[in-house]
């Protein structure tokens, strides 16, 4: 499979997840939207990954080339497990003072 | 057309229209339950790469785990009906038209990225994905990002609870 078709695919999930971040108003949406720009990016650093593997095969049958991309993957699903965590407790106590997810009422953050 | 590009085709389409519907559904329950078939079709999309622990990773944390505690927050509010509020159609328009341009130009780069012309991605076959290899880079290469990893988890536990707490 040419690497252009996971890049299309990835940019396509990316540009909905932005899109989403950009048109939506109730909080939790919108940081769905960012897990959704997060699995993008993973998949397209495990086809990467998957590319220079093969590129890296010809040379010698044992090379384990392009398992960093995978590691990295692992690595960002960890931070986004530690940070949905942290996010959706600022969204329920958002949600606590104000009685509405609505993004817009974090403009009053002050009061 | 082999079984490989026919599996790439459904899964790529099952995961943009999933994306697409989660943005376009008002309520948001539906949009988690779309959000977790998203995460199914990239999960799909890792088996055909042969990277089975990312796959099996990807299911239980994202699609088990995360995607629960959303779950959970939106009930908890009492968050399932359709009670957002819209905002103005012109900054919809706005940032569908932002959106679409950000795709355009970043198409337009690839296209004519030498780089990667006659670049293959290799399906199937190649064992860097399987638990032995990466267990074996994980714990002797990246032992100090993985320790380093825990300390946020843990550092991450404890906001969480220190945030939520009622005061």
């Amino acid at each position: 499979m040419p690497i252009q078709y996971y890049i299309y695919l990835c940019l396509t999930l990316f540009s909905i997840g932005i899109i989403g971040v950009l048109t939506r108003r109730n909080a939790i949406i919108v940081f769905m939207c960012v897990e959704l720009m997060l699995n993008a990016v993973n998949l397209l650093l495990v086809a990467f990954s998957k590319m220079h593997h093969g590129v890296a095969l010809g040379s010698s049958a044992t090379s384990m080339v392009g398992i960093e991309g995978q590691i990295f993957v692992f690595f960002i699903m960890v931070v986004a497990a530690a940070e949905v965590s942290v996010g959706l407790a600022i969204i329920v106590m958002m949600y606590r003072n104000t009685h509405s997810v609505d993004i817009n009422f974090l403009n009053r953050l002050k009061n | 057309m082999s079984t490989t590009d026919i599996l790439f085709y459904f899964l790529s389409a099952l995961a943009i229209f999933s994306a697409i519907m989660v943005l376009v559904s008002r309520n948001p329950v539906h949009s988690v339950l779309w959000l977790i078939l998203v995460f199914f079709a990239i999960s799909g999309h890792y088996i055909l790469l042969n990277a089975q622990f990312l796959a099996i990773v990807n299911l239980i944390v994202y699609a088990g785990a995360i995607m629960v505690l959303f779950l959970f927050v939106i009930m908890l509010m009492n968050l399932n009906a359709e009670t957002e509020p819209q905002k103005h159609m012109w900054m919809k328009l706005a940032g569908v038209i932002s959106g679409g341009c950000f795709l355009m130009v970043l198409v337009s780069l690839v296209r004519q990225a030498t780089d990667m012309q006659n670049k293959s991605v290799l399906m199937k076959t190649g064992d860097i994905g399987l638990i032995k290899n990466l267990g074996k880079a994980l714990f002797s290469d990246y032992v100090v990002p993985f320790e380093i990893s825990s300390v946020l988890f843990l550092s991450a536990m404890v906001g969480a609870v220190v945030i939520g707490k009622k005061d």
